[in-house]
């Protein structure tokens, strides 16, 4: 099926011939985002510079009864920006501009193709701080971290993308423009539409300037490396520092078999008969970071850590952080195919979920390490694959039945922050009930009856 | 175990000369490459991305597209820069990617025209492939301009007759200098002092011809540092130009002929002074992997090359005597393929650092593509002087009045991006601002000792 004629030069008339794209080239490079062996030609792709462009493509697309698909650099892990059958891409990465920074009321007003990083320096240029921080962060657009609700690694301490969306510009399917939202700390006029829009995955409209709250600098940060002989000890530790009411900024692990792949990498030394490893950072105060440094150390020694390390400066910080930031890119040189899932527990259940993961991985004879965010329990079970032994294959997708089955049973949620979109569709009815998804159908039909803005998503 | 229904039609085409699909598989769209990159920075255009060129190298394996012109125009709009690959998690060589897309596209002749034909044959078959040839064009390029007679042209208003591409290129006309290497560097220059090791010095292509002060300035620094340097007078080019732009068995040929005037056993390491040659050849034991007869020795070739900095470093640099030195406030702009292909990058700034009253001030987007990229400033005039721009701000921005490179092509773009921007900063081989304060810390001994 490909586009009529009649259809494409209504587009070309709307974002100008150049800004649509049309040739076999062209279309493979937008075939993808970042989820693993998922794929789906496009129609075409157009690059709007403005809402009104924006809204005006979807006008064109109703009338047409073209799919659309918005996206921003294509980095999402869920499908979520991956091409419907007979799709439009409306890819807003040029529409980057940095609108408005109010050091007065400390927010940020960007276009959604701005990149997550141009919003990071903007406000680091400005002494102040935009706290979430996605693997992604460099080349991820702000649009889609509030479609997606990204997290990150500050996510125990500092929240989530929708704590810092104070105000969103919005584009429905009839090419309607709402403004929502305001810089004002309290508001509680009306219903708040903008938290519908805030992971929408870009089934509710097209999101094309968000206003964003951001926070001063935290002053000074220490970072500590911690190896234990057990998991469970890891994650009695991380209680214990959660008890003693330090919450700390960054509260990563890794287990055995992600700290063997970063060891194979790096030979950075790490201790290979350990099951966990956490990298704890806390920021804030001089004096508040000092005292839950030293905190945190008797903790982690207390609770039978193998070793840890303190870092004496920047230069050892970044070493020791280093661990972690390797991680996926350790564990993706194993294989052809990597698979980056993502399960999320009460932090309470998040050993158990560890050790069931492992064990699951062992039933099925595959290779997975898992690392992630053990403050808040959000783990990233990382299957170490070959998308072309599709029995191979097989076997994951029972795995991941499996795993994903427990994380409900304990309380937990099929996706922390990578979304639904294709990868987690036909789970969510199990994870969130019939009746719930029947509701969030209704909310879909109300905004977009015509069924174009990225249908086939997350629930239909 | 592999199942996938692909790769049915057209072998060669399909598979890029034998590109192995596990090298195309090993990309996870991940889009960590996509801010290094200098033209996804510039286009926004997934498809003048890594990620972008890699799927479409995949989709030719799997059959989904034909070795297609805009294939082809793409992987030469392609700078070459490696920058994704310091940046891939996942390790994808893209290296090995992009050169045999290039390959692959001048074997099926796809952006074959009589004009691009004819001047593939005269610079990368002939003018490369004996260096004599090239030495003596430049010596009467030299002629040419020493003799009054380019400046008359230039002043006469007769290059406004030229079509203005034509004009570019003309002022892009590197200085060429007074003498070749051959002409300032002896076979043998013994070390001075203790010799601690047998090194071999290429003088290369480019740099022979433009830069030979900075060869010259190169043995003196290897000799000042314990090494015998052996430099004979007629060498070979690397063939870095060749394998990059899809003339393998060229390239080979002259991979062949390095191992053979340089038997890699018979030195304890092989100095280039350029970051794209010495990155280049620190890949023979690829290029020769089919060759029984010399695939041994490529391996041990590839463990000898050094690039200059890396070599000093290594070794110990032999420390520059204090002296009385002009403050001098350098900039570093690095090498993409010293930097990204290489992956040397603390030690040219060690080196630079070594020098007395250096200031050594970060440059904004230092691993950043200048533009130069090989011949790209040649064949890609337009996106060459858009990143030749960015960089010569930002070399502004740093109030440097200096900046250091480690690449004859990229200094050769430096040098033409100071005349188009008016800057008066001076373009330098860190091997040469060495030299020149080993010579200094040479004058002021004599001087102080002279002294009554």
């Amino acid at each position: 099926m490909s586009l009529s004629s009649q259809t494409l030069s209504g587009l070309q008339a709307i974002v100008g011939a150049e800004q649509v794209l049309t040739s076999q080239e062209d279309l493979i490079a937008y075939s993808y985002d970042g989820t693993a062996a998922m794929q789906q030609m496009p129609e075409a792709v157009v690059f709007p510079r403005s809402t009104e462009q924006v809204a005006q493509v979807l006008q064109w697309a109703q009338k047409a009864r073209l799919p659309v698909v918005t996206r921003g650099s294509g980095t999402g892990l869920s499908g979520g920006s991956l091409p419907t059958p007979g799709a439009l891409v409306l890819c807003l990465v040029k529409m980057d501009r940095i609108l408005e920074l109010d050091t007065k009321n400390l927010t940020l007003r960007v276009e959604a193709g701005a990149t997550t990083q141009a919003v990071a320096d903007a406000s680091g240029a400005a002494g102040l701080f935009y706290p979430p921080d996605p693997g992604s962060m460099k080349i991820s657009t702000i649009g889609g971290n509030v479609a997606e609700n990204s997290g990150g690694l500050r996510g125990l301490k500092y929240g989530v993308t929708r704590n810092y969306v104070m105000g969103l510009r919005v584009v429905l399917a009839d090419g309607t423009v709402l403004w929502l939202g305001n810089k004002c700390v309290k508001d509680v006029a009306g219903f708040s539409l903008k938290d519908l829009f805030i992971g929408s995955e870009g089934t509710l409209g097209v999101i094309t300037e968000v206003l964003l709250r951001l926070i001063p600098t935290p002053q000074a940060k220490k970072t500590m490396l911690a190896t234990f002989p057990r998991m469970d000890q890891a994650a009695e530790t991380v209680s214990a520092i959660i008890a003693a009411q330090i919450i700390p900024c960054t509260l990563e692990f890794l287990d055995r078999t992600t700290i063997r792949c970063v060891e194979d990498y790096t030979h950075i030394g790490l201790p290979l008969d350990c099951e966990a490893l956490l990298l704890i950072e806390t920021d804030g105060h001089p004096a508040v970071v000092a005292d839950e440094t030293t905190r945190m150390e008797k903790i982690c020694r207390d609770h039978g850590c193998q070793e840890v390390r303190v870092a004496r400066d920047d230069a050892e910080a970044a070493q020791l952080a280093s661990a972690r930031r390797t991680a996926f890119s350790a564990l993706a040189r194993v294989s052809p195919t990597t698979i980056l899932e993502d399960a999320t527990v009460p932090r309470s259940e998040l050993a158990a979920m560890v050790r069931f993961i492992q064990a699951t991985a062992q039933k099925y004879q595959l290779r997975v390490g898992v690392f992630g965010h053990m403050g808040d329990g959000n783990l990233h079970p990382t299957v170490l694959t070959n998308e072309r032994n599709t029995e191979e294959m097989h076997r994951v997708e029972q795995a991941f039945q499996e795993i994903f089955q427990e994380t409900i049973r304990l309380g937990g949620t099929v996706t922390g922050e990578h979304g639904v979109g294709l990868a987690k569709k036909a789970i969510l009815p199990k994870a969130l009930g019939d009746e719930s998804i029947r509701w969030m159908r209704h909310l879909r039909q109300l905004f977009d009856p015509a069924g174009i803005l990225n249908p086939g998503k997350m629930v239909e | 175990m592999c199942n996938v229904k692909s790769c049915q039609s057209g072998a060669g085409k399909s598979w890029l000369l034998g590109l192995d699909y596990s090298v195309v598989q090993q990309c996870m769209h991940c889009g960590l490459c996509l801010p290094t990159c200098p033209t996804y920075s510039v286009t926004r255009m997934e498809r003048h991305s890594p990620r972008g060129r890699v799927a479409l190298a995949r989709a030719i394996a799997d059959g989904r597209l034909e070795l297609t012109r805009a294939f082809a125009e793409e992987m030469y709009y392609c700078l070459g820069c490696l920058a994704c690959m310091s940046a891939c998690p996942a390790g994808v060589n893209y290296a090995e990617i992009f050169e045999h897309a290039r390959a692959a596209v001048e074997t099926e002749r796809v952006l074959q025209t009589p004009m691009r034909r004819f001047i593939r044959w005269i610079t990368i078959h002939w003018l490369f492939m004996d260096l004599r040839r090239l030495l003596f064009l430049g010596a009467l390029l030299r002629l040419y301009q020493r003799s009054g007679f380019q400046s008359l042209v230039r002043r006469s208003g007769l290059l406004r007759l030229l079509p203005a591409r034509m004009r570019e290129l003309e002022s892009m006309t590197p200085d060429i200098p007074a003498r070749f290497s051959a002409a300032m560097i002896p076979p043998v220059s013994p070390a001075r002092g203790r010799k601690r090791y047998r090194v071999a010095f290429l003088t290369g292509c480019a740099q022979d011809l433009i830069f030979s002060e900075i060869n010259r300035d190169t043995v003196e620094v290897l000799t000042r540092n314990g090494c015998e340097v052996i430099c004979p007078p007629r060498q070979s080019c690397c063939g870095s130009l060749h394998a990059h732009n899809g003339e393998w068995t060229l390239a080979q040929g002259l991979a062949r002929r390095q191992i053979d005037q340089f038997p890699p056993s018979e030195f304890d390491a092989i100095i280039s002074n350029a970051g794209g040659c010495g990155s280049h050849m620190k890949h023979y034991a690829q290029l020769l992997s089919q060759d029984p007869q010399y695939a041994e020795r490529a391996r041990q070739w590839d463990a000898k090359v050094k690039d200059i900095h890396e070599w000093l470093m290594e070794i110990g640099l032999a420390a520059v005597p204090q002296h009385e030195a002009p403050a001098m406030k350098v900039t570093y702009h690095e090498s993409c393929h010293l930097a990204h292909g290489q992956r040397v990058v603390r030690q040219p700034r060690q080196v630079l650092q070594a020098i007395p009253n250096l200031t050594l001030i970060e440059l904004p987007e230092s691993n950043w593509c200048c533009g130069s990229a090989g011949i790209y400033n040649i064949t890609q005039p337009e996106m060459a002087n858009q990143l030749l721009d960015r960089k010569m701000n930002h070399i502004r921005s740093t109030s440097a009045t200096v900046v250091a490179n480690g690449n004859s092509g990229c200094l050769l773009q430096l040098i033409h991006g100071a005349r188009k921007h008016q800057m008066p900063v001076r373009v330098a081989h860190p091997v040469t601002l060495l030299a020149e304060a080993y010579r200094r810390g040479d004058r002021s001994r004599t001087h102080s000792s002279g002294e009554i």
